[in-house]
């Protein structure tokens, strides 16, 4: 791997972004848009502070997961990406190289997401909106991440599409959003235990309920960090020089 | 032709299976180095599949294959062999002059090439388009130039030329003998027999299999023809005899 690479397509995956301005807008606005309308919903009740920080964790992994599985199947239907595996550009350079373009929306998503609910909704936490933000950038990440990873099984932009309910909404149904994961069936919670959605809730939680920085935030980043790690590793595995 | 270290590449008993389907069987065939070699064959006939195989993107299931001296795919020479698809492989959102920064970038190749490379294929007026808005012609030079950057010692061309107006088919093919000149080898597949007479030395394909590899000239004298269709033609009726290897 080589930072020169990695950040010339990192600059390269922006600059795509760039082009797309409709895409850029909905990824940056839609988020605090959604939360607008939840805080209108439940205006007044607690129950927007109880869901709120949650979902502020969730919205940059299902934006991020369905624009990076989309990006990537283009890629790799475009010939591009064969045309690279021919040049000096190792599978790292390109994967982080997305995650690093993507890093960067992501951020800027969640700090509009984040401003809007806490002075835009007064949406009440303990702990500090800036690790809001980092878990919300870890969220953007491991969305990025498997969005790489299952971009590599699906034949169409269809398929790729449909992945976002048959992967991440299950996560959403156990994450702990709806019910908190230790009122759930004991095999829906041992089941929701290993998925990387419920530790990202569960920070959040924390956040919303804690001034500070516990070791319990730092555990959760910590496993949304190694998830994120193992789906790049997945995705580096299916990036392959040599096809059929 | 036979001297090893003049060939730039050299490919014995390749075999190439896909699903049911064999489409190289058997396949033998060296380039001589510094030439611009044709590949011509009609489509279907495997030409693709052959020049994937050098550039070391194609699964093979027996054969070998070296280029440059090395194993094809072979990471070393991911700076040495340009390769360029059939259909371009360009990003369609980007301009013509961000793609080629972009793959300048990752060649290591210097920035200021980029400008001189859209002039080589005739694109300086397009090079603020964006590639989803090129004719067809336009987008194969995109494709083509970013072969051009760096200064690889092997070119692997699958048609760049088709579809692409006459003076500007002639200036490339000038532009090949010009690389080759300076000592860069190159292999340009063509389903059009009348590119042949550019060439330096001629492949022959059909079904998978080379029947020539020589000089236009000599392909004509051997084949008692005035042109080179002609004598693809004489090749396929007495195939049994004249099987090249």
């Amino acid at each position: 791997m080589s930072a020169r690479l990695t950040l010339a397509t990192a600059g390269r995956v922006l600059a795509q972004l760039r082009q797309d301005r409709r895409t850029v807008a909905m990824m940056l606005f839609v988020p605090s848009l959604l939360l607008s309308l939840l805080g209108w919903i439940y205006d007044g009740s607690d129950t927007f502070d109880r869901i709120g920080p949650p979902l502020l964790g969730i919205f940059p992994f299902i934006v991020m997961f369905l624009v990076t599985s989309v990006a990537t199947l283009r890629e790799r239907t475009s010939g591009t990406l064969e045309r690279l595996l021919t040049m000096p550009l190792g599978k790292g350079d390109l994967l982080v190289g997305y995650a690093l373009a993507f890093g960067v929306v992501a951020v800027v998503q969640s700090v509009l997401a984040v401003s809007v609910a806490i002075w835009g909704l007064d949406m009440q936490i303990e702990g500090s909106p800036a690790l809001v933000v980092v878990v919300a950038l870890a969220n953007g990440l491991l969305g990025t991440a498997l969005g790489l990873f299952v971009s590599a099984f699906a034949a169409s932009e269809f398929q790729a599409v449909q992945f976002l309910p048959a992967f991440v909404l299950p996560q959403f149904l156990l994450c702990g959003l709806l019910l908190p994961r230790e009122q759930m069936p004991q095999l829906l919670e041992r089941v929701s235990d290993a998925l990387p959605l419920s530790y990202a809730v569960d920070a959040l939680n924390h956040v919303q309920s804690t001034s500070g920085l516990s070791g319990a935030i730092v555990t959760d980043l910590v496993v949304i960090v190694a998830f994120t790690m193992a789906a790049l590793a997945g995705g580096a595995l299916t990036l392959k020089r040599r096809t059929a | 032709m036979n001297n090893a270290h003049e060939a730039a590449v050299e490919v014995e008993d390749l075999v190439v299976v896909r699903g049911e389907r064999t489409i190289l069987d058997g396949l033998s065939v060296s380039v001589e180095s510094g030439t611009v070699t044709g590949l011509l064959g009609p489509s279907g006939c495997g030409k693709s599949t052959l020049l994937r195989a050098l550039v070391g993107v194609q699964i093979v299931k027996s054969g070998t294959v070296r280029v440059l001296g090395l194993p094809a795919g072979h990471p070393s020479l991911r700076r040495d062999v340009a390769y360029v698809t059939q259909s371009p492989s360009v990003y369609r959102d980007l301009t013509v002059r961000q793609n080629l920064r972009y793959f300048a970038a990752v060649l290591g190749a210097d920035p200021a090439s980029v400008d001189s490379v859209i002039a080589t294929v005739d694109l300086t007026h397009r090079a603020d388009a964006r590639a989803d808005q090129l004719s067809g012609g336009q987008a194969i030079r995109l494709s083509l130039a970013s072969a051009l950057l760096g200064t690889p010692r092997l070119l692997v061309l699958d048609e760049p030329t088709v579809g692409l107006d006459p003076v500007l088919r002639r200036d490339l093919w000038e532009l090949f003998a010009g690389l080759a000149r300076a000592g860069a080898t190159l292999l340009v597949s063509s389903h059009v027999m009348d590119e042949a007479e550019r060439c330096d030395r001629l492949l022959l394909m059909r079904q998978g299999r080379i029947l020539a590899n020589e000089a236009p000239g000599e392909l004509k004298r051997r084949t008692g023809s005035h042109d080179v269709e002609t004598a693809f033609l004489r090749l396929v009726q007495s195939t049994g005899e004249l099987v090249a290897r």
